[in-house]
């Protein structure tokens, strides 16, 4: 039989043993030919007195095929149904056999992959921790269709069951057992099938084992159904507490919810089938296409190292000197020292490095007191980190990341005086969120060993790190920064230099763009509204306010006499610079940490500074709510489009990923360059210039869109 | 129009809490409607065969209120067999939108007698009890993005800027107004005691009134909505109101419509009709409106319909003597008579359902009995009545003095 092992014992027992061709097994044609012949095979035994499914490979089930899905065309949607269906109506016949069959889940149980495990009477798994369970799919816009959210919904009621569902967390085995997601654990995978096959035996004559609980006479769902007094509350406050999180911008959670309640109001075979219905009507949206493409294949190709220069042999950091334990030294710190890399933190003076160190300690008690590590780990993590003021003690560091403020001199100093104290073939990591590579390593002799690290604040959080190769960066340097970058766990995107690289620069357009629209009239809390609806995680005024608007104002002002910045540029908002500097210069509004910006921070929170609606603000104004968000987005997508067209941005992925991860690019979108493919390559330059006539020259469409549209190339 | 609608007489049981404890809890939401019923048989020695049809609102129409219960009050009151009898349900409006649909059936010739009114026992059934979809099916609510009422009664408030106490001033006239004109008796003529079956008196007249409450007391209670609104609501409306940064929660049970249980009648037929059993009408129906507004703040369509109202009569504001606006929420009457353009002075000025409290179903037909006593005793001519209704409809009805 093609895919699957077929075994039966002297006990009666058939054990089904997935060893699909390929890495892994998934639900495939492969698969569900197999799948058809194995339950035909088991409905004919005559002797069976119970079945175990398992898997040869490392995993166990990989889930659905997320090719065929990707490129599903508008159109698909009833032959999809019809597959789905078909593929269901098989599991319904394995689960309705007349015996008791076991999931012996022997690695990762993902997506279709745990939906086959529900549709066993019993799940055991193997403690380990390459084995997870889970249905990720609404991450990927996506819902479970295999039966996994009727299944779980019944199984664990829906109070249990939707987070699981709505969220689409993977879990460990040790969390799965906790969540009701299997039965059982055992501690060796040798022990796994033996056990399986035992609990069918202890089983064989208890006649309900073999029932699903669904199929059970007169069985409740637990915790109610739809119209249980007790779920009135949680039904009615699921849709805003989703909306919450949502805006409204995710269709693939909206549809879970539905499915999970229809669950409590319909048979088990109905909701299937509605199941089925609303899993099809998701494959063809853009949001769909949109994750799928970049959290998926691009995400995989990024971490994978599509960016990193390929004949280079794999490196491993293990000693990194920080230099300027503040913020984002404290954070790189951390970040290496729990991925078991020993650290030089070096500041001017002991306690300021001390206090960088205690950074650390205070994130690992929050652990401990999580339940996540130990008293024993978090010693083991802190004796990496060796605080000093003594540059002595950086001396044979395989990287040194300088982490000061924003300062070229600073920084330049810096790179004269340590540099020399990397061990051989060490490099130099300049952390710098805006400043050019190029001309900082000029400071460097070695040039070609320089590059940059930007990471994001707060760094033990924050996923992405740019890299970014100056003009004499070599492809070594490149390699070993980004085999650190991964090391530490995080997702590395690859850049050439620019002002701002990719990711600041594509971001500070939305902030130019909102100080443009306060100075137009638009009310602000409007523009931060619109901004949250577009699936902005906060509006650009407060961000803005958190940034600082008077480091912005200074960092222009010395760019421009440093000659970084162009004298003669064009700048592309001038009222909302104007805006911003006079909040600044003239109302003393300098940010947060200066005592408010746009904003107003008291006791309550945060409100609106009053006179800026009192002295910007025109009611008269008439402008639409599509129009103010597809300024705000539209400007980041022109401006990565920009970054990918002058070589800034290396790939298309590198792009994405990085505005996913980096700068809050809404999920929805697949990240700015996505966004573009799925609006539409005409529709976006029609679009773009109607907003070049309104607002001008900054909505000018990139070439680059033209070029696609030419040769009838999406952005991949 | 040929024939016109005339009120021959309107009645409705006195409201109590709404709730186990409240005085009418004990009484079945179909004897409720039944003993206005006889009432109205009673005081006319009314040929009850007469009678085309009863249409009657009722918002919870499920369990006891279930079926149509319309039709069990009828056979309750003994009524001629030959009465028909309908229940309809156009939320909060039920009981006007039974008025306006007497009338409009007296008015299109087809039928010549019909009692129009309202039922709510919200004590035995309560509020949401029927599940609807608006609230408990996440696909509409997460397409229509449903709020709670008082989410969209405390984003008015936030839109006029009006605060806590402008509100709770707003409450306090209406608990003064009505203390005043129960105690006065104003009520008398129309509100009839409810009695159990030895004919021993439950409840003779309004029971949730606190006349003696005042601003201190009003500015002491907490907010009913912000714990719902926590709960996502707020995103939901701020989404589409969105220059609003905050809403400001001002609502609380002593400012909003008071949950209390109670039934409505109004006698409504022809000039022929009134000839035939001899009935002497004391007002007619002039014109009728339902208009639909913004179904997430859902309480704003109250101003619109008055408007329509005027239109389809030919008349305008001036022409009105008195108004009537349900008090679903303070927000509510007073964004109604911003709207309008009309004073408190002449609004609800027997004080209203924050003070009385609000039987869903029941008080649309509520309001013409109030209003006519009160044109009555004041000599005047014109009233307009209206109500905010549920999903941004709103209902209005304009009733003079013949």
């Amino acid at each position: 039989m093609s895919g699957f092992k077929y075994e039966k014992d002297s006990d009666g027992i058939v054990t089904v043993t997935m060893d699909m061709t390929g890495p892994v097994n998934a639900m495939n044609d492969e698969y569900h030919q197999a799948m058809s012949s194995t339950i035909e095979n088991l409905e004919a035994e005559t002797d069976l007195s119970g079945v175990v499914i398992t898997s040869a490979k490392k995993t166990f089930f990989a889930g659905g095929d997320l090719n065929d899905l990707a490129t599903a065309p508008q159109g698909c949607e009833e032959a999809f149904f019809h597959g789905v269906e078909a593929a269901k109506s098989v599991m319904r016949r394995f689960e309705k056999l007349p015996v008791p069959v076991v999931a012996a889940i022997n690695g990762a149980a993902i997506g279709g992959g745990f939906e086959i495990c529900l549709a066993c009477n019993y799940r055991i798994a193997w403690n380990d921790k390459s084995v997870t369970v889970g249905m990720p799919e609404v991450n990927l816009g996506l819902m479970p269709g295999a039966g996994g959210v009727v299944r779980l919904t019944n199984m664990l009621g829906i109070e249990r069951a939707l987070p699981f569902l709505i969220e689409g967390k993977i879990l460990k085995v040790v969390n799965a057992l906790e969540a009701g997601f299997i039965d059982e654990t055992v501690e060796s995978l040798d022990n796994l099938v033996p056990c399986a096959k035992a609990w069918v035996l202890e089983h064989k004559s208890d006649e309900l084992s073999a029932i699903q609980p669904w199929d059970q006479k007169g069985r409740k769902i637990p915790g109610g159904n739809a119209y249980s007094l007790e779920l009135v509350p949680i039904i009615f406050t699921a849709p805003g507490l989703l909306r919450k999180k949502t805006r409204g911008l995710l269709p693939a959670p909206e549809r879970i919810l539905e499915t999970a309640v229809e669950a409590l109001r319909l048979d088990f075979d109905t909701a299937l089938l509605v199941e089925s219905r609303n899993f099809v009507s998701l494959i063809t949206t853009p949001q769909a296409k949109n994750m799928m493409s970049s959290l998926f294949f691009q995400l995989n190709q990024v971490n994978g190292g599509a960016s990193r220069p390929k004949d280079i042999a794999p490196s491993t950091i293990k000693r990194v000197g920080i230099i300027g334990a503040g913020m984002m030294g404290q954070g790189i710190a951390y970040v290496s020292a729990i991925s078991g890399i020993e650290v030089i933190l070096k500041d001017v003076t002991k306690e300021a490095a001390e206090k960088g160190k205690a950074y650390s300690e205070k994130l690992l008690d929050k652990r401990i007191s999580r339940g996540r590590s130990d008293e024993t780990k978090k010693i083991e993590i802190l004796q990496r980190i060796k605080p000093t003021e003594d540059n002595e003690d950086l001396r044979g560091c395989d990287l040194i990341i300088e982490a000061v403020f924003e300062n070229v001199d600073l920084k330049n100093d810096i790179t004269n005086s340590c540099e020399g104290l990397l061990a051989e073939g060490g490099i130099w990591g300049s952390n710098t969120s805006t400043l050019p590579i190029t001309g900082l390593a000029k400071a460097s002799k070695r040039p070609e060993n320089f590059i940059g690290l930007h990471f994001f604040s707060p760094v033990d959080r924050m996923a992405l790190v740019e890299i970014i190769c100056g003009e004499k960066t070599s492809d070594e340097t490149l390699a070993k920064a980004f085999d650190y970058t991964r090391q530490i766990r995080k997702t590395p995107i690859v850049v050439n230099d620019s002002l701002g690289f990719f990711t600041s620069r594509t971001f500070s357009t939305q902030l130019g763009e909102a100080s443009q629209m306060v100075s137009e009239g638009i009310h602000p809390v409007r523009i931060e509204s619109l901004s949250k609806a577009l699936g902005m995680p906060v509006g650009p005024l407060l961000v803005h306010d958190q940034v600082s608007l008077k480091l912005g104002v200074d960092v222009a002002e010395t760019q421009r006499e440093s000659g970084l910045l162009d004298k003669t540029a064009i700048d592309p908002t001038p009222e909302g610079t104007k805006l911003v500097t006079d909040l600044v210069k003239i109302h003393d509004r300098g940010g947060r940490q200066y005592g408010g910006g746009y904003y107003d921070y008291d006791e309550n929170g945060k409100h609106i500074w009053p006179k800026l609606v009192e002295l910007y603000y025109k009611p008269e104004l008439n402008i639409s709510d599509r129009e103010i968000k597809d300024r705000l987005l539209f400007r980041s997508v022109i401006e990565s489009l920009k970054c990918l067209e002058e070589g800034v941005l290396r790939s298309v992925a590198d792009g994405n990923i990085g505005s996913l991860m980096g700068i809050g690019a809404p999920k929805w979108t697949g990240g700015y360059i996505q966004f573009v493919n799925t609006y539409g390559l005409e529709r976006f330059v029609d679009r773009c210039h109607e907003l070049e006539e309104n607002y001008g020259s900054r909505f000018i469409v990139p070439n680059i869109v033209k070029a696609k549209i030419a040769s009838g190339d999406l952005f991949n | 129009m040929t024939n016109r609608a005339y009120i021959y007489d309107a009645i409705r049981t006195p409201r109590s809490k709404g709730k186990p404890g409240g005085s009418l809890n004990e009484v079945k939401p179909f004897e409720l409607a039944a003993g206005l019923l006889r009432e109205l048989q009673s005081r006319h020695d009314l040929d009850t065969s007469y009678v085309d049809d009863i249409v009657m609102g009722c918002v919870g129409p499920i369990g006891e209120q279930g079926g149509n219960v319309t039709q069990m009050a009828v056979q309750m009151a003994d009524w001629d067999e030959s009465v028909a009898a309908v229940q309809l349900n156009r939320y909060c409006a039920s009981g006007l939108e039974a008025v306006n649909i007497a009338a409009q059936k007296v008015a299109s010739g087809w039928e010549q007698l019909v009692v129009a009114g309202g039922v709510e026992s919200m004590s035995r059934v309560p509020m949401g009890s029927d599940g609807g979809a608006a609230f408990m099916d996440p696909e509409v609510a997460l397409h229509s993005l449903s709020v709670s009422q008082g989410i969209g009664a405390d984003m008015i408030a936030t839109l006029e800027g009006w605060s806590r106490e402008d509100v709770d001033v707003f409450a306090l006239v209406s608990q003064q107004r009505a203390a005043n004109a129960r105690d006065q008796g104003y009520f008398n003529g129309s509100v009839i005691p409810v009695k159990d079956r030895n004919g021993i008196t439950i409840l003779a007249e309004d029971n949730f009134i606190r006349p003696g409450t005042t601003l201190e007391a009003l500015g002491g209670l907490n907010p009913s909505f912000e714990k719902a609104s926590r709960m996502g609501m707020a995103e939901m409306i701020l989404s589409k109101y969105n220059s609003v940064e905050k809403i400001n929660h001002v609502h609380t049970p002593g400012n909003s419509s008071g949950i209390v249980d109670g039934a409505s009648a109004v006698l409504i037929g022809s000039e022929k009709a009134g000839q035939d059993i001899g009935l002497k009408p004391r007002g007619r129906v002039v014109a009728t409106a339902v208009t639909s507004t913004d179904p997430i703040i859902m309480l704003t369509g109250p101003g619109p319909a008055a408007k329509k109202c005027l239109a389809t009569a030919g008349l305008t504001t001036s022409d009105i003597d008195l108004w009537e606006i349900n008090e679903a929420f303070a927000s509510v009457a007073m964004r109604y008579m911003k709207d309008l353009g009309v004073s408190h002075d002449v609004t609800n000025v027997n004080g209203g359902a924050i003070a009385m409290g609000h039987p869903l179903g029941a008080t649309g037909a509520m309001l013409v009995s109030t209003i006519l006593d009160e044109l009555e005793r004041r000599g005047l001519k014109r009233a307009m009545l209206s109500l905010c209704v549920g999903g941004g409809m709103g209902i209005s009805t304009i009733i003079e003095r013949v």
